[in-house]
Order: structure tokens, then sequence, then C-alpha cells
């Protein structure tokens, strides 16, 4: 079985290629440079490195969110695209699975945050239980409800993502129970990862077609949220005919 | 540059299969020597955008995601191919909205990518500039018949209105793919005026279709507003002044109490446009030489414009083209008859191709 692995639903780039149960090549940078320009030169290199033809894959596996919305559609239209002309199907792994996934076997909770900026945080709970076991869905919430509920439970915690780094003070001050940073090599996204949770799905039947495949973002639209509260307070049709809708955020 | 195919012996058609996601439309087409539309597969959001006043991005391009792989392939299948055909895979990479943009991007760098086919990036006013020489394209577009019957095939050079909602310029086209700026907006584009006064008048969004059906049945003399002149740049356009005219005219009609006809209103508003666009570009074709005038951009189907500019060409014996309305505003045809003259000329982009939303015309 061959997967491609795509991921840049952060700051990371990273692309892998995963041939029965081995990982082939991968290709990661955490570097400020837009995906658009590293995510298909770095599949490109990685094809040419080790001399395969693309067309050879049974599915593409993507990082589907949460996470930037642009860098998101930039892997998933990349993924598309792919799909389309290989005619190959897709295959989402949520983001926050496939990072869990980086520390396969750990006795202690896993969370991976990813920052989500206003001090909230997209995460999921996972657990190993002979296999990755989620304990709570990727959602979206703050930096205080997330200790809370981490202090309710009482669990050892690994924490990974970009958002260990930016709320790492909010963490010390607000955890009282163990926790762990998870190591250099794990705690970001890997397309490794989506490649290796991704074989897994498409053992399990889990596709899309490339059609079909969308980002989850787990957040809607700036202009959504104010619409949905404008309709609340019965100035929808102001709005409509007003203009003064958000625009900004890639978030 | 048919010659040059010809004295190559090189009669292999080339096919393009363009991608357009600059803004609002998810758009793709397939067009056959950069003269025959193949397909031309157009998902508009318009009724998705209007409930917010106007184009959200972050909407635009949540949308053009879900649709773009449906579009393609319907356009595959629509012109009777498959991406085995096609000679090269072209998109819009700038201008227009960064996020829309990038998804278009992304894709067709990936389906050049998987298909093993060159990449040619298009500037979107380029694209629009190409419209008018298509000269064949399904019948569902013959909505215009005019533009089928009356005209023969466009080369440069020619002198070339573009208006949108986000730009107004006056161009000489030299040759394919390449242009001269002379004249350009200082302030508002021509589009973008007819959004604001539509607004004001209550018309909603789009402003462009919505002032044109209401001018209809107005007269377009009954309100006197000015025609702007830029002092030392007579092709030069600007809109703002006029804009403000108008919004003046509505504030002092409400405090007076006096009944605004919004028909009149628009009638007399986009008479002041079209005739300040149709008086430069006549005078620029004159001036500079050029017996062919063509329009381009959304705003080159309203039909104010299109009966104002034939007239006034006819009167000044110029050759005056303009595309179906299916092509004036967004669509991925014109994107493909672009690219087939960027083809030829072996424009050829990376695998590193970014959407870039401030692209300037002529840029490369």
């Amino acid at each position: 079985m061959k997967i491609l692995g795509i991921e840049s639903s952060s700051l990371v780039a990273s692309a892998a290629l995963l041939e029965d149960g081995v990982t082939v090549a991968e290709y990661t940078v955490n570097f400020r440079k837009t995906h658009s320009q590293t995510l298909l030169p770095m599949i490109d290199e990685i094809v040419r490195m080790v001399n395969f033809d693309l067309a050879q894959v049974d599915a593409i596996a993507v990082s589907g969110g949460p996470g930037s919305f642009t860098g998101l559609r930039i892997g998933s239209a990349t993924a598309k695209g792919l799909g389309l002309a290989l005619n190959k199907p897709l295959i989402h792994v949520p983001t926050l699975d496939a990072m869990a996934f980086n520390l396969y076997g750990a006795a202690d909770l896993l969370c991976p945050i990813m920052d989500a900026r206003r001090n909230q945080v997209y995460t999921g709970w996972y657990h190993y239980r002979k296999n990755l076991e989620v304990v709570k869905e990727s959602c979206l919430i703050t930096v205080d409800v997330l200790t809370e509920e981490l202090n309710r439970r009482g669990e050892p915690v690994i924490f990974l993502g970009d958002g260990v780094f930016v709320y790492q003070d909010m963490l010390r001050d607000q955890m009282r129970i163990p926790y762990d940073l998870a190591p250099a090599q794990a705690n970001r996204q890997r397309a490794a990862s989506v490649a290796s949770l991704g074989a897994q799905y498409f053992t399990q039947g889990k596709t899309e077609t490339a059609g079909e495949h969308v980002p989850d973002y787990l957040r809607k639209a700036q202009a959504e949220r104010e619409l949905e509260e404008a309709r609340r307070q019965g100035r929808a049709e102001e709005l409509a005919a007003g203009h003064s809708f958000g625009t900004g955020g890639n978030w | 540059m048919e010659a040059i195919r010809e004295q190559n012996g090189c009669w292999e058609d080339v096919l393009i299969l363009a991608i357009e996601s600059s803004c609002d439309e998810t758009a793709a087409a397939v067009v056959k020597n950069g003269r025959e539309v193949l397909s031309n597969v157009i998902a508009s959001q318009i009724a998705l955008h209007t409930q917010f006043g106007g184009v959200v991005p972050e909407i635009a391009s949540r949308k053009h995601m879900e649709q773009i792989n449906q579009v393609i392939e319907k356009a595959l299948w629509d012109a009777g191919t498959d991406l085995s055909d096609i000679t090269a895979v072209a998109v819009t990479y700038g201008p227009g909205l960064v996020g829309a943009l990038l998804v278009g991007v992304a894709e067709a760098k990936a389906i050049a990518y998987g298909a093993k086919k060159p990449l040619v990036g298009v500037h979107h006013i380029e694209g629009h500039v190409a419209a008018n020489f298509i000269t064949e394209y399904p019948a569902e577009h013959m909505d215009d018949v005019r533009c089928q019957t009356e005209q023969e095939a466009l080369r440069p050079p020619f002198v070339c209105l573009i208006v949108s909602g986000g730009h107004s310029h006056l161009v000489i086209v030299r040759d394919y793919g390449e242009f001269e700026i002379i004249g350009r907006t200082r302030d508002d584009a021509a589009g973008e005026a007819f959004d604001k006064v539509a607004r004001a008048v209550g018309l909603g969004y789009p402003g462009g279709p919505k002032v044109d059906k209401a001018a209809r049945q107005g007269n377009p003399h009954a309100i006197e507003f000015p025609r702007a002149k830029v002092a030392g740049a007579p092709y030069d356009f600007s809109f703002s002044g006029l804009k403000s005219a108008v919004l003046n005219y509505i504030n002092h009609a409400k405090m007076t109490g006096e009944e605004i006809h919004v028909s009149d209103l628009a009638a007399s508003f986009q008479n002041a446009v079209v005739e300040v666009l149709v008086g430069h570009t006549v005078q620029a074709a004159k001036e500079y030489g050029y017996d062919k005038v063509a329009i381009a951009g959304g705003v080159a189907s309203n039909t104010a414009l299109r009966e104002a500019m034939k007239k006034a060409c006819q009167e000044n014996g110029l050759c005056f083209h303009y595309p179906p309305p299916v092509f004036c505003t967004d669509n991925a045809a014109m994107i493909g008859a672009a690219a087939y003259y960027e083809y030829q000329k072996g424009t050829r982009h990376g695998w590193d191709l970014n959407a870039v939303p401030n692209l300037k015309l002529g840029e490369r």
C-alpha cells in the first residue's frame, strides 16, 4: 500500500511517502515561507529523490483540519488536484488525531494544542489502548477552559503542538496536575503521521473522493458569525444593505 | 503567431484547461487554440454573498474548495475531453482575493503536476482582454448573436477599455500579452461606482446589472451629473466625484422630501459613466492611430456601454469588438484564451507558483 501524506495546517509544511508500513521519504519544513510556494516542490523533491511514480499511490492522505484556513486550503486543494489528475481517493485525517499519532504508545493523556489566537486553541484528547482512541473530539476552546477541564480529569498529560509554545506561561500557571511537553521530533505536525494514520483509515475503507473533500475548519468565517449575531438581533437586512462585515482573519 | 505555427508545420491543436477563482466565481473551461471555447463552466456564488452585501473573501475561498473539482470535471466532460488530451493547464494567479486565488493556484498546480502537463499562470485582466479573441463557443452562450456573426477574429494591435468591479484601465494591446497602459482610474473603479450607487438607492448587490436594468426605464438626461476629467491626464478616470454627486443628490432629495425616481437616477448616473468611458476610448484610438477598439471586464456587459461604444465607433470609422456577456464577467474561457498565447510564447510556471493578489498588468 502506497500513501502520499500532505500536511499544511499550520506553519509546518510537510509531505511524506509511505509504502507498506515504511516511511520511504518525509520532507518537513517549519519556516516562514508560504505553503503555496513550498508544498508542491517538496512533493516533487520526494518523488524525484526516491524515483517514485506518483500514479502508483493508492490514496492521498491530507491533514484535514482544524488549522490555518489558508494553510488547510493549500493542502486540501493540492490533494484534490492530485486526486483528480491521478484518479485516486483522498483520506481525510483530522489534524489533531495525526499529531497525537506522533507519540504512539504513550501511557498519558495526549493533548495536542494548536494556537487559534485570541487565547483560544484547537485541541483534542487521545489515549492509546492498543489503538489511538479519541477521548475528546477536535474542538475550539479557550486555554482557561482547557486547563480547568484537564485539572478536573486529574490524569497526567503530554502537551504538543505550536500552542504549547504560545501558551506555555498559562499552562505553567494553571495546570495543577503533572504534565510533560513532547520532544522536538514529535511536537509539531508531520506528514509521516498523516500518511501512517491515513493508511489505517484506508484499510478500514474510510476514504472520500477528491471532489467530496473539504477541510474541517472548526470555526466559521467571521462574517458568518456576525451575520448570525445580526439575525439574533433582527438586524440581518441592515447588514446586507450595509457592509460592516469583517473580511480579515485567516484563522 | 498563427503564421509561426504554419511555418513550423505544427498544426497540432493546443487544448488548454483553464481555472479561475480570483473572486466569487469558481470557473473552469477548455479552450482550443485560443479562439474556440469547447466548454465553459461557472459556479457563481452571488446568491451566497448577497446576504452580506458584498463578497466576503473567507466565504468565497471556502466555497471554491467545495466546488472546484466538480467544476473542472464538468468542463472536461462538456468539452468531450479528458486530461490526457489537454496540452497545458492554465490558472489565474492574480490580481484578486489572495485566499480565493490560492485555491485555484494550488489545484491547478497539482492537476498539472499529477497529469504531467505544463503550467501557465495568467493575469486575470489579461484574461479579460483575451475574451475578445474568442470566436467560437458553445451554443448556449449565443444569447448575443451579433457578436458571433458580425465580428471577425480580433488581432492586435487595438485599443481596449477594461472596466470591472476592481479595475478601470485604458490600454493599447500591442501584441498578444503586450500592453501599454495609457489611462487608469485615480480612485474608484467603474464597477465599484455602480455598486456604491446601487447600494445608496437601495438596488442592492451586485450593483452593475441592477443599475443597468433600472436605467432601461429611466431618462438618462433627467439629472445632470458631472463628467470628471483628470487634469493633465486625458485618459485617466475618476469616479469618486460622480459617486459623491449622486449621494449628494439623494441626501438633498431626502432632506427636501423630494421623491427620487430610481430609474431616472440610475440612467443619468450610468450615462455619465458611459459618456466618459466611451469618450476616452474613442479619443485614444484616434490619437494613437488604431482602427480597432475592444472592451473587457464585467462592466463591458453593461448594455448602455455596449450600445454607446458601438455607435461612437461607427461614427468614427472604428471597428468595435466586444465579447458576449458571459465572457465579460469572470470566467475561465478568457483565461484559456490568454494562456494559449502565453503558451505559444513559451511561458511556463514552476511548481512554486504563488498567488499574487496585486499583480500588475504586463508583469510576469
